[in-house]
């Protein structure tokens, strides 16, 4: 019986997919592409030895932006667009549960940012050979700090940053309105990195009200911290495999409670 | 057996402002019963609550009260949607798709393998008319030609119930002649179909029963055969060259003088009656002497337009009930009650 369910989360979030594909999501690619193009031509450069690692760096970043951009703009859309243009008559009158309708949204988004992750790293490493290959002599002996396998763990963690994201933008695109669902959803992006100084800030405040609002972003906002390893991996510092399975399991878990709360939403949602 | 059965089926929307929060009530007690095989026509102006009635049963949206039952199961549950097929009213699909993916697709909703998937999609663009337009993005498609694959999605698993809103809305004579086929098929074949419509001569050359629904509420359910079925109400005579002297003694006669101009129309009632009968020939001889010409000739049975229309003067409705909110619904304010899905009635 759970495999049925599970054929028909396959079934939309493989629809979902086709839709990103088709409404050309994925030309994004090309403004990345030619970023770390930019970034290896130009920081580059600008550096003396340490070019491949700006190159890491601009790339990384710009995944992460990218992914995020992604998560928000069509997450928030993703029940919004199915209410606007109607569609959602058609698929709720057909025997599917709601939350099969959800996740298989959810599910779709994600596979499309996978999908858009693994070209990005196709491309910053072709990049990155490319760049060695033709400025190896310029290459300062022990400036690589960072290798394709850190590389990799960084990327891991971006999408799981994203993947915790998108469930974010999922749960606002069943309670609020398109353009506040964009709005909130950044904002928990921005607050979710500041969330460890919001408690040492509220800490550091005098009034109990201002240190008891800080102390709650801090337990409910999630922690996107705990998946930037960007600035470790460029600075060739390691982390451990135990920092990267917690902050796994930590993102499962908030992914999976806010995905709860956005099933129950949709559970009672009308769709007049 | 009864496809759909509703007792006391009550829907209100809540609406607010800046200043205040009201309801409306969309429907109103609704007590329907279809039977199966019959083809059911849903009938009334627009905002009636037809739209909403249809997403009601089909979980869409919740009742504020009451309850309702199709093909026997409650409409909370999700399992009877296997035997219904839904074509919404200006149905807007996924126009990225093809007209072979969009129906796949629905059709991998209902868990069918990939060769019954594709017989399935290949016979039934062959019995919309679509065969050609397969590979064609629905974003390309006519409105003809979205109604009509809108009508294939609804078909994808042989449904034992169809409800199809406004299915011959934005259509051309000739498609609402195909799609009407596929109802008188749908029927041929033992299934119930209850539809909306606006087009009262189609209504009236399909259904087996209608129900009028008027600001919320089923005024009445009629029988078509029983109800058209009935005696001559009026004969209708279009006449040229009629004088004075002629229309004095038509009027004499029980004649009604309808219109004048340089044709006069004019009508007898009660033709039922044996004196109505009578009236014929003395008002043709009085056409005759007094010199002017039969033109035509016409009787008048009951139609469905005359009981629209008089189910629409005893509501008492307003000459026009459109209201133009996202869902069309009658305008009757009423004290908020709690709805939701835990809000259903027993």
């Amino acid at each position: 019986m759970s495999l049925l369910y599970a054929m028909v989360i396959k079934t939309i979030a493989v629809n979902t997919f086709r839709e990103a594909i088709r409404d050309k999501i994925l030309y994004n690619l090309l403004v990345f592409t030619l970023i770390v193009i930019a970034a290896s031509v130009l920081l580059g450069r600008l550096t003396i030895g340490q070019d491949q690692r700006v190159i890491k760096d601009v790339g990384l970043a710009a995944m992460s932006l990218f992914g995020v951009l992604i998560a928000t703009f069509v997450g928030t859309s993703l029940v919004h667009k199915e209410i606007r243009k109607k569609t959602i008559y058609t698929m709720i009158s057909k025997p599917i549960r709601r939350y099969e309708f959800i996740l298989g949204k959810y599910c779709g988004l994600l596979l499309t940012m996978f999908a858009n992750l693994v070209i990005m790293i196709v491309v910053l490493f072709a990049v990155l050979m490319l760049h060695s290959l033709l400025f190896s002599h310029q290459l300062v002996s022990g400036s690589e700090p960072m290798g394709y396998a850190s590389l990799l763990k960084a990327v891991a963690l971006i999408f799981f940053e994203l993947m915790l994201i998108t469930s974010v933008a999922v749960l606002f695109s069943t309670i609020s309105t398109p353009s506040l669902s964009v709005f909130f959803t950044l904002a928990v992006y921005v607050i979710g990195h500041l969330t460890v100084d919001l408690k040492e800030l509220g800490a550091a405040s005098k009034s109990s009200l201002v240190n008891g609002l800080c102390s709650l972003c801090y337990y409910v906002l999630p922690n996107l911290d705990n998946f930037n390893i960007r600035a470790e991996m460029v600075r060739g510092l390691s982390v451990g495999g135990r920092f990267v399975f917690y902050a796994i399991v930590y993102g499962a878990l908030y992914m999976t409670a806010v995905l709860l709360v956005s099933i129950l939403s949709m559970e009672r949602k009308e769709f007049v | 057996m009864l496809v759909v059965r509703t007792e006391n089926l009550t829907k209100e929307f809540r609406e607010s402002s800046l200043i205040r929060r009201h309801c409306v009530k969309a429907l109103d007690s609704l007590n329907l019963q279809v039977e199966m095989g019959e083809i059911f026509g849903y009938l009334g102006p627009n905002g009636a609550g037809k739209t909403t009635t249809f997403k009601l049963l089909l979980g869409l949206i919740f009742p504020t009260s009451g309850t309702a039952w199709v093909l026997g199961k409650h409409i909370r549950e999700v399992k009877f949607k296997r035997e219904v097929g839904f074509l919404p009213e200006q149905p807007y699909f996924y126009d990225y798709l093809t007209g072979e993916e969009f129906l796949d697709f629905y059709a991998q909703l209902f868990r069918f393998d990939k060769g019954t998937r594709k017989q399935k999609v290949r016979n039934l663009l062959a019995m919309v008319g679509l065969e050609e337009a397969g590979s064609t993005q629905l974003r390309k498609f006519s409105r003809g030609m979205l109604q009509r694959i809108g009508i294939a999605q609804a078909l994808i698993n042989d449904p034992e119930l169809v409800i199809l809103d406004e299915p011959l809305s934005g259509l051309d004579p000739i498609g609402r002649k195909e799609v009407r086929d596929i109802i008188f098929r749908l029927k041929s074949e033992g299934r119930t179909v209850v539809f909306s419509s606006h087009v009262l001569s189609d209504v009236e050359a399909i259904c087996d029963r209608i129900g009028i629904l008027m600001q919320g509420r089923l005024q009445r359910v009629e029988r078509l055969d029983e109800f058209l079925n009935v005696e001559v109400e009026s004969v209708e005579m279009t006449v040229s060259g009629l004088n004075q002297m002629g229309r004095e003694a038509i009027q004499s006669l029980g004649g009604q003088i309808i219109h004048d101009g340089s044709k006069t129309v004019i009508a007898v009632h009660g033709i039922s009656s044996p004196i109505g009968e009578a009236a014929i020939p003395q008002i043709l001889a009085a056409i005759r002497e007094s010199g002017a010409k039969l033109a035509s000739m016409m009787s008048r049975t009951q139609s469905l337009e005359d009981l629209f229309v008089e189910t629409n003067a005893l509501n008492g409705a307003a000459k026009d009930t459109r209201y133009k909110t996202q869902n069309a619904r009658h305008e009757e304010e009423v004290p908020c009650v709690e709805s939701g899905v835990l809000g259903l009635g027993s």
